[in-house]
């Protein structure tokens, strides 16, 4: 059980940096030009931001959710190698 | 980060801590996490309305990264889940229409405020009393040395309550469902639905997830085991949540960029949580929920004192 715990930390913490580089990347490429056609969408057609709200949201959950997942998968066998 | 939306500067490694935070008791407990993110948004000077808003939004997004990673880890009864969601969308809009209809009432604060609170207290007694005499029967009966070969400690799952939801499912008014993936081969169809209309209604009339209804609803009155009472509460609230996300945008209460910034952090408390889900047992599981529900009733308690709305 330690032996497990200890390896599925290491890949937790793997994960985290790479994760940590992704979400930078992401503030700075996606919300940076984001912001604005967002703001104007929510004063001028609300339907459309409610729907690319639900988008967007739902998009991103699932993107993050492979990418950790893929991540997971790289990691553990070396982890478990070690 | 300016978000101008919502029209506050907050910033983002606040977001994201607040998320990873909120993101690990979801993946853990199968709960919104509501209780901590609308203060804390509340507290980084985002008006009430986006509060609530978008605090719906990103809780969908990380709803559905913990959903996934139980689903992988065979914790999610997709059919139970999918009978939850009607009631639970009657439930949210049943609760959101009687705030607002009490909302024009004298001291309506007053009144509902005691009567959550009573029942918050009663969930976290009632959970700690029943997790300690399970543990004590455990312990009597030695059944945690009788693991079987190859059986994981996180699906052992016994509780000294099974009787009342074993009256539940004595219920004969039909339709009747099976559901394996849950181990119950019969079960009235209006119990799963009374059940989600509760936690719906407790959802539109306080806001967030109300896991900390539903869940012990789950497991005590449905017979639910927990670590599958976690996952599918985690499906069932993609579906509500997303509902609410639309219905308060269209109302022009929900920043997406703050969702999307705070659901980065959430995403991988989140996943975290999930995973330490499989280090513990059922009942080991049920007795860490019990803080849930008192820190609600203690952010009730300061709500009422420091006169700030319920919702």
């Amino acid at each position: 059980m330690k032996r497990e715990l200890k390896s599925w930390l290491k890949a937790f913490v793997l994960e985290l940096l790479v994760y940590a580089i992704l979400v930078a990347v992401y503030y700075f490429l996606v919300l940076h030009f984001l912001g604005t056609p967002l703001k104007n969408f929510y004063v001028q057609n609300r339907k459309l931001y409610a729907a690319l709200a639900l988008a967007l949201i739902v998009g991103q959950g699932l993107l993050l959710e492979v990418i950790t997942r893929q991540f997971i998968a790289w990691v553990k066998p070396r982890s478990e190698v070690e | 980060m300016i978000f101008p939306i919502a029209g506050v500067t907050i910033s983002p490694i606040y977001l994201i801590g607040v998320g990873f935070v909120v993101g690990l008791l979801g993946g853990f407990f199968g709960v919104g996490g509501s209780f901590l993110a609308g203060p804390a948004l509340f507290a980084a000077g985002v008006q009430m309305n986006f509060v609530v808003g978008t605090d719906l939004a990103h809780i969908v997004g990380k709803s559905i990264v913990a959903a996934r990673k139980h689903r992988a880890l065979g914790n999610i009864d997709v059919k139970l889940g999918a009978i939850m969601v009607a009631g639970t969308i009657v439930g949210v809009e049943t609760g959101a229409q009687l705030i607002q209809w009490l909302k024009g009432k004298a001291r309506i604060d007053w009144v509902v405020g005691p009567t959550f609170i009573v029942v918050l207290l009663g969930i976290a007694g009632f959970m700690a009393w029943e997790g300690i005499s399970t543990l004590r029967k455990q312990k009597r009966d030695r059944v945690t040395q009788a693991r079987r070969p190859g059986e994981h400690v996180s699906k052992r799952d016994h509780s000294t309550m099974a009787f009342i939801s074993r009256a539940v499912h004595r219920i004969s008014i039909p339709p009747h469902v099976s559901l394996p993936v849950s181990g119950i081969a019969r079960i009235s169809v209006w119990a799963i639905v009374v059940v989600a209309f509760v936690g719906g209604f407790f959802s539109g009339f306080l806001g967030g997830g109300a896991g900390y209804i539903r869940m012990p609803c789950l497991i005590y009155l449905l017979g639910i085991p927990t670590h599958i009472a976690v996952g599918t509460d985690l499906f069932e609230i993609i579906i509500s949540a997303s509902y609410g996300t639309v219905t308060h945008a269209l109302k022009g209460n929900v920043d997406i960029l703050i969702a999307l910034v705070m659901h980065t952090g959430a995403a991988i408390g989140a996943q975290l949580g999930a995973t330490l889900t499989q280090y513990f047992g059922g009942v080991r599981l049920r007795l860490a929920f019990i803080p849930l529900p008192l820190i609600g009733a203690g952010l009730m308690l300061h709500s009422l004192l420091t006169g700030r709305p319920l919702k």
